[in-house]
């Protein structure tokens, strides 16, 4: 692949992120602005755009891939993942189980 | 001129002569409250006498210049560790001390009275956790890391060398904090988790926590550094063949601890950030009103805290697997087996912070599951210790100094364990809670886990870094004392606590504790002749270094790469970056006769990192910070933390950061190695601890092939 | 070299070898140093969600919380998070600095004006009585969202730095190496500012 190619490819990355990104942001406002579904959908609605929108940008913006390239930061950030999931959701777990047997 | 001293705290904030211990003794009332002031007086002079022997000792030797030039702004590795070992030997001694004073309390403060006021025993358990953990601990295992792991992967030096005196600039401030608030009192009375509300402004509006709060803030951050470094070494810098199922245990376990530094210490640094927030600014965390909740704390202290304990013993296993690989003169067995158990050891430790506070009143479900996750820790831990043992089974074991360290450790560690076990279960530790028998499960994994290790690492690496043995006849005195005076100080414990004494008192009026009480004192000074013993066997050793001399750098018939250098070994480390062809790559190249050298036309220019001030400066920053937010200072505070971002952008713009060892000079060093290990008589294991063993080692194989 | 034995995501390609043989080690490591902040982030939102009902009788986020601010804030750092990513294109592709300079001078007028817009919804909040001091919400809120904007003005005073070493230096290995790491921050701090709109401001205002 010639390098002006390769340069192309990469614009229309960004490209392609910027847009996916707008897709999963603009409807998330608009529900909001507009009181477009009852509260618990749209944090679902949204918990699912985030979710979604970080993954499009670790692979359009910082072009990391699951396949043909080094494994180490994949690994590095699904192990973050990990440790955040277990951080984040043991502190909720914890604090809402004393706050429900404290009422 | 009033205004301007309230609002910027010019010149001294809130320091006033009352900071001064010897003001405890103008003030006092009652004897114990006289004694008290004397023991804090006592403490600081011995803290500014110590301080004003070694400027004075440094001045006349005119060591200054060399300390600056050599030492202070190194970013070789080597140096690194051996700073961090001569400060964790330092901050030992206070830390030790002040066991000592808290165990005689216990004696004397029987039925009241006796020698410390409860804040100022407050003060005493507080620093001396503080002090072991952050400052003994930490410094001692990063230390060990330091030295030997580059050496081990066939590094040159760590990923980044500048970020490495970094991170140990700013350990050294956060000490120098805690040596500081041994003159201008007081510290913390909180514990060494600065559990709120003891440390919140509206119990303890002193300048205490705080103190607390920046020291340990400032390790916390230079061990993030720490792991960072360590990681990106071992994942990037090891040598061609290095891989990652050939290197050796000790380069494991200092992997999956720098992991756990790398995620564990951001939840500390929250949890400081955070209480401080509350103090300075008047912010709702932990604060009893304004929609506090200072369970969090808790719950944040304790996501650090628990991988914590792993991050200071998973290097100690490392050294242990190394121990008995070598003095029993086989592979290690189970390596496999060891480096899963370690990875599961290290995911684990994120899935069970709960069980440090399982009586804080949330559902019995939630401990059960925590519960059992700690009891599944029991499962990779007892895997090494089978390991161990089977290492030694139908080796030629010699009770070498760091072996009688590690059979003493596999008795004791596995009693702690099992003791973990027992309060791993959520209704045992109901009765169990905050009473000394925590105190004696903890120090019983801490001291035979973590500290007979870090020794035993010590008493084997140190031959490599200084080029001569530590002496034996004090080595096996040390030890005899630690492992005699760990059981006599803590095994007590363990009744007392079932007894139901709660840890943390300065008093009691119960006397069937009392004779217990005393046991535990007369342990603690066995432990403290330990520690003597090991600064004596440090004076003998330098005596008579002749007689001790290993240039060969083989004293142990090591199997790992470092023992194939020069003791002491040269700033570059290797001649040429080794290729390693499978695990044990010393072992494997002495049984073929070869070196770790390069053919005659192999060597090459090597660049090297030049020495950076940067780390000295922001460590003098951060204690300069430190200090003036403790006391107020705001008109200082202000400028300091605008230098920290200039002083980094500055280091930014440093070019030519390396300098050029040429390939002349490597040459020139190892031909002079070869020859001297040509000259060199081999010694066989019997004569590892006589005046033969010159570092040349006849491998096992050959001699066992006798 | 093989394509697949370099270090992933942003990267500096053949025509910069000697840096981009650096990069590996450095960028790796700015990586891990990353994901070390990921965790601060974490928890602290992990906090704020804990402490969201603590509003102690003091006004809650739909008093507080201002919607069509949060929308421009969002719009100016996705903009500038490719802004950033055209600046390494420019830099790992073009044989001058120039559009490397400019579009990094792009990201970094939208970066300084999220900076700006989030100033004055802070004033806004403090004008309304949303001050840190009035309860555990307000102090979780400004413990997390600060910090984050504090992110992205010491990365502009960084990108600044790396503009001063360039004038002295030229693009040397050390510029390009610090233009990487730069832009895996500033693609990091928009990962966490979508954490933060999501959880804080949609989360507050649905």
């Amino acid at each position: 692949m010639s390098a002006a190619d390769e340069k192309r490819r990469e614009a229309r990355s960004y490209l392609i992120g910027y847009a996916l990104a707008l897709a999963l942001t603009l409807p998330i406002f608009a529900l909001v602005a507009w009181d477009l579904l009852p509260k618990v959908a749209i944090w679902w609605a949204t918990g699912v755009a985030a979710i979604v929108q970080i993954v499009v940008h670790f692979r359009f913006f910082l072009h990391i891939r699951l396949k043909g390239q080094k494994q180490e930061d994949l690994h590095l950030i699904l192990f973050t993942t990990l440790i955040l999931l277990l951080m984040g959701g043991g502190t909720l777990w914890l604090l809402w189980n004393l706050h429900a047997r404290m009422m | 001129m009033n205004t301007w001293s309230d609002v910027w705290g010019f010149p001294f904030g809130r320091l006033t002569w009352d900071a001064l211990p010897v003001m405890d003794i103008f003030k006092a009332d009652g004897r114990t409250e006289l004694l008290s002031g004397i023991t804090g007086t006592a403490a600081a002079g011995m803290a500014v006498l110590g301080f004003v022997l070694v400027v004075i000792l440094i001045t006349v030797k005119g060591w200054w210049r060399p300390l600056w030039s050599e030492w202070l702004t190194s970013v070789d590795h080597k140096k690194i560790g051996i700073m961090y070992i001569v400060f964790s030997f330092v901050m030992l001694a206070r830390a030790l001390a002040e066991a000592f004073v808290m165990r005689s309390q216990q004696v004397v403060g029987h039925d009241g009275g006796g020698i410390v006021m409860p804040e100022h025993f407050a003060q005493l358990f507080t620093t001396h956790g503080t002090i072991m953990i952050f400052f003994m601990a930490m410094p001692f295992l990063t230390g060990m890391i330091n030295f030997a792991m580059p050496l081990q992967i066939g590094a040159r030096d760590v990923a980044f060398p500048v970020l490495n005196s970094v991170s140990l600039m700013l350990t050294i401030a956060g000490g120098v904090i805690l040596m500081v608030s041994l003159v201008l009192e007081p510290f913390s009375t909180g514990g060494w988790t600065g559990y709120p509300p003891y440390t919140e402004l509206s119990y303890n509006p002193g300048a205490g926590p705080d103190y607390w709060i920046w020291a340990v803030t400032l390790s916390s951050v230079g061990s993030t550094f720490t792991g960072l470094n360590f990681a990106v070494t071992i994942y990037k810098k090891r040598c061609p063949g290095m891989t990652l199922m050939r290197m050796p245990l000790f380069t494991w376990t200092s992997l999956c601890t720098s992991i756990l530094m790398i995620f564990a210490m951001p939840p500390l640094t929250i949890a400081t950030a955070l209480l401080a927030l509350d103090r300075y600014m008047g912010f709702h965390f932990f604060t009893n009103g304004g929609g506090g909740n200072m369970m969090n704390y808790a719950n944040l202290f304790w996501l650090f805290g628990h991988p914590e304990v792993y991050i200071l013993i998973l290097p100690a296993f490392g050294i242990w697997s190394e121990v008995f690989a070598t003095f029993s003169g086989k592979t290690l067995y189970g390596y496999t087996a060891l480096v899963i158990a370690t990875m599961a050891i290290a995911v684990l430790s994120f899935t069970v912070w709960v069980h440090h506070f399982f009586t804080m009143g949330q559902s019995a479900n939630l401990n059960a599951a925590f519960g059992i996750a700690t009891m599944l820790i029991g499962v990779p831990t007892g895997v090494k210790i089978y390991d161990w043992m089977l290492t030694m089974y139908r080796g030629r074991v010699r009770i070498s100094v760091p072996m009688l360290y590690a059979i003493a450790f596999l008795f004791l560690f596995t009693i702690g364990g099992l003791s973990g076990i027992l309060l791993a279960n959520p209704t045992i530790d109901y009765q169990t809670h905050n009473t000394l028998f925590l105190v004696a499960h903890f120090h019983n994994m801490l001291i035979p886990g973590l500290l007979y290790g870090m020794i035993a690492g010590y008493t084997m690496w140190f031959p490599k870094a200084f080029g001569f043995r530590l002496d034996e006849r004090w080595g096996y005195r040390a030890a005899w004392c630690w492992i005699i005076g760990f059981m006599g100080a803590f095994f007590p414990l363990y009744v007392l606590g079932l007894m139901g004494m709660p840890r943390r008192m300065s008093g009691y009026f119960t006397g069937e504790w009392l004779p217990w009480t005393i046991i535990a004192l007369g342990g603690a000074a066995v432990i403290l002749a330990g520690f003597l013993s090991l600064i004596v066997q440090l004076w003998v050793s330098v005596r008579d270094r002749k007689r001790l001399a290993v240039p060969v750098g083989d004293p142990w018939d090591g199997r790992s790469l470092e023992w194939g250098l020069p003791a002491p070994a040269p700033e570059w480390n290797f001649p040429a970056l080794p290729r390693v062809e499978g695990r044990d790559a010393f072992a494997t190249l002495k049984a073929s006769g070869r070196d770790l050298g390069p053919p005659e036309d192999g060597f090459e220019d090597i660049w090297l990192p030049k020495n950076a001030a940067f780390g000295p400066v922001i460590g003098a920053l951060g204690t300069a910070l430190a200090f003036t937010l403790t006391w107020h200072m705001w008109w200082a505070v202000l400028p300091l933390a605008a230098l920290v971002p200039l002083v980094i952008i500055a280091q930014g713009f440093r070019r030519n950061t390396e300098k050029r060892i040429p390939a002349e000079e490597v040459r020139k060093e190892w031909r002079a190695f070869r020859e001297l290990a040509a000259r060199t008589p081999r010694v066989p294991r019997s004569s590892e601890y006589t005046r033969d063993n010159r570092g040349h080692a006849i491998p096992m194989a050959q001699e066992a092939a006798r | 070299m093989n394509q697949k034995t370099r270090h992933p995501g942003l990267n500096l390609g053949p025509k910069h070898q000697s840096a981009d043989d650096q990069a590996e080690t450095e960028v790796f490591g700015f990586w891990v140093f990353m994901m070390s902040d990921a965790i601060l982030f974490g928890l602290l939102m992990a906090t704020y969600v804990v402490m969201r009902p603590n509003t102690n009788g003091g006004p809650g986020p739909q008093e507080l919380f201002e919607l069509k601010s949060i929308f421009i804030e969002t719009m100016l750092l996705l903009t500038s998070s490719v802004a950033i990513g055209f600046s390494h294109l420019a830099l790992k592709h073009e044989p001058r600095p120039v559009k490397m300079v400019l579009w990094l001078l792009v990201a970094m007028a939208l970066a300084l004006g999220f900076v700006g817009f989030e100033v004055h919804d802070f004033l806004k909040m403090f004008s309304e009585g949303g001050t840190p001091q009035r309860s555990g919400f307000l102090s979780a809120f400004f413990a997390l969202v600060p910090l984050h904007g504090l992110h992205v003005t010491f990365s502009c005073l960084w990108a600044v730095a790396i503009l001063g070493q360039m004038l002295v230096y030229g693009l040397d290995d050390r510029v390009k190496l610090s233009m990487v790491r730069l832009a895996v921050l500033w693609h990091f701090l928009d990962i966490v500012w979508i954490g933060i709109f999501s959880i804080v401001y949609i989360g507050g205002l649905a």
